[in-house]
């Protein structure tokens, strides 16, 4: 009983992993590169969230407030892809990642000068409440996170395999030569993946503030969470949230029953062990060159 | 009116002038190729003409219209597709995939019909099938539909890239060295499809080319280029008998002394 309360949590705990981790995969399919403000943008989703729904601050009620903040990051998003991301298009990888890690101390800066750094709990509908049964309590903000979580990616897998857009976004990031003289404005797309990254991680953040208080700095899970996308193979969206599943279970688990700090150290002990028996993460896209 | 009219055309990399004032009109129905040594300047021109690099000067008609300030993702629309030499496709794709990317341009149904897959959807889907099917029968695809691009022979790839230019439905077709690597059964099916496509599908064909045979073949006019600059235009025989053209390729007596 034990042990299937701590998965529900974990599983709980491991979806906002994987909707980060989900975040980077995105971005590392449209900019070729790693965005490692991803977590800050998570922050800042759920900062914004917070800011318009509480009660001390614009008092909106909680599902105006969320969609506002989606919104928001959704074009926070797109504005950085278009305004600052696309001026190192063409340049190395790491570009993007010294870009990205800048971008995620403003985003930090700006959070903490307009909310402070003290911790701040976001209200919501279900603040508290708990399902008792069979021996385990739950508690209803897991549920919900496990229930958005389900719906997020199967809207997602829906827009990506059926749209126009979405198909356009899957052949851009297979080959952008190929996207152009087919007609599929790769520019555009791209900004549209950083937006639509953006509204994911702010889904993600908002679950993550109603299990806990908020402050500035819990954009390092994006840390856990690129280690989940990783282990997913790091160019595919179901690998992303089997990773982020993963980790998410197996540090609780961890937690109880091994020793000391092996909890704290297991999500990258899992990506080390995924990297030395399949380079390539658990749903590999990346064929090794035949030579 | 000629189709395609490219006048003075120039692309400088640097110090490197790629491209260097070429001009030339390809007529309606009209096969022309653009022959030339290595590094001459020919892929430049299609990626010019199909607009991923910005001409330095110098400007691109295409049926009438002024294309020079366009984006590449514009190129479609108006009805140019085009090969690469290289080969870009959609790897981890099926062939059939492939081709109905093609159709890209040609879908007008919008994203709430898309999501809810309506009637409309339905509808559209089939027809875009059809002609993606029509394209796999001409080129004789049809083993290869549901295989992904990864796991295909070299030139069953050439083969598919072409299907998705035709699929594109356009009036030009650029085919950047549509027989290199391929053998000599390959090359001459590569022949006869090019003269299908003008014949029966009233395309007109764009080629660059290295393989003589095919060129003498297939195109009514060609056109030879060195270091970015025009050399010779004229039917096959006559270019290949300009001497500039045979120095350009065979180097001039006593340029090595030089």
């Amino acid at each position: 009983m034990e042990l299937l309360q701590l998965v529900i949590g974990g599983l709980a705990n491991g979806c906002i992993y994987g909707l980060v981790a989900l975040g980077f995969v995105l971005i590392y399919k449209a900019s070729e590169g790693v965005n490692f403000a991803q977590g800050d943008m998570m922050m800042l989703g759920a900062f914004i969230a917070l800011g318009l729904g509480n009660s001390e601050q614009a008092g909106l009620p909680f599902g105006l407030a969320v969609i506002i903040a989606i919104v928001l990051m959704f074009g926070i998003g797109w504005g950085v892809e278009r305004v600052v991301v696309r001026r190192i298009f063409g340049q190395p990888q790491f570009a993007l990642v010294i870009l990205t890690i800048a971008l995620g101390f403003v985003f930090r800066f700006v959070a903490g000068s307009i909310w402070g750094y003290t911790p701040l709990v976001l209200e919501t509908p279900f603040a508290g409440m708990n399902l008792r049964g069979g021996g385990i309590v739950i508690s209803v903000s897991d549920l919900v996170t496990i229930a958005v979580t389900v719906v997020l990616t199967l809207a997602l897998w829906a827009f990506f395999a059926f749209t126009k857009i979405g198909l356009a976004a899957q052949a851009a990031s297979q080959n952008q030569m190929a996207a152009y003289i087919v007609g599929v404005p790769v520019m555009r797309i791209n900004s549209l993946i950083w937006g639509l990254s953006g509204a994911v991680a702010t889904v993600a953040g908002v679950l993550y503030a109603t299990r806990g208080a908020i402050d500035p700095n819990i954009g390092l899970l994006g840390l856990k969470a690129f280690a989940a996308a990783v282990i997913g193979g790091l160019g595919s969206l179901p690998g992303a949230l089997l990773g982020g599943l993963i980790i998410g279970v197996v540090e609780p688990v961890a937690g109880r029953y091994a020793p000391g700090e092996l909890a704290k150290m297991s999500p990258y002990i899992i990506m080390l062990l995924v990297l030395v028996t399949r380079p390539g993460g658990l749903f590999a896209q990346i064929q090794m060159k035949k030579v | 009116m000629s189709l395609l009219q490219v006048k003075d055309l120039a692309i400088h990399f640097g110090g490197v002038k790629a491209v260097d004032g070429v001009s030339f009109a390809v007529e309606p129905g009209e096969v022309f190729a653009i022959i030339g040594p290595n590094g001459a300047g020919k892929s430049t021109i299609f990626n010019l003409i199909s607009r991923i690099y910005e001409p330095t000067r110098g400007t691109i008609h295409f049926d009438g219209k002024d294309i020079t300030g366009l984006k590449a993702h514009d190129i479609a629309r108006l009805g140019i597709a085009r090969t690469f030499q290289n080969i870009e496709l959609f790897d981890h794709s099926t062939v059939l995939a492939n081709l109905l990317m093609g159709r890209h341009t040609h879908s007008t149904t919008n994203f709430v019909q898309n999501m809810l897959f309506m009637p409309k959807v339905r509808q559209a889907e089939r027809a875009h099938r059809k002609r993606v099917e029509e394209v796999i029968a001409f080129l004789e695809l049809e083993a290869y539909r549901k295989k992904m691009i990864a796991g295909l022979p070299y030139g069953v790839r050439k083969v598919v890239e072409i299907g998705r230019a035709l699929a594109i439905g356009p009036k030009l077709i650029l085919l950047d060295e549509p027989a290199s690597g391929l053998s000599v059964e390959e090359s001459q099916d590569v022949a006869f499809w090019i003269e299908d496509m003008r014949r029966d599908m009233g395309l007109t064909v764009l080629m660059v080319e290295h393989d003589m045979s095919l060129v003498t073949q297939v195109s009514d006019r060609v056109l030879a280029v060195a270091n970015g600059r025009p050399l010779a235009m004229g039917t096959a025989h006559e270019v290949q008998a300009d001497p500039q053209v045979q120095a350009a390729y065979l180097g001039t007596p006593g340029e090595e002394a030089a």
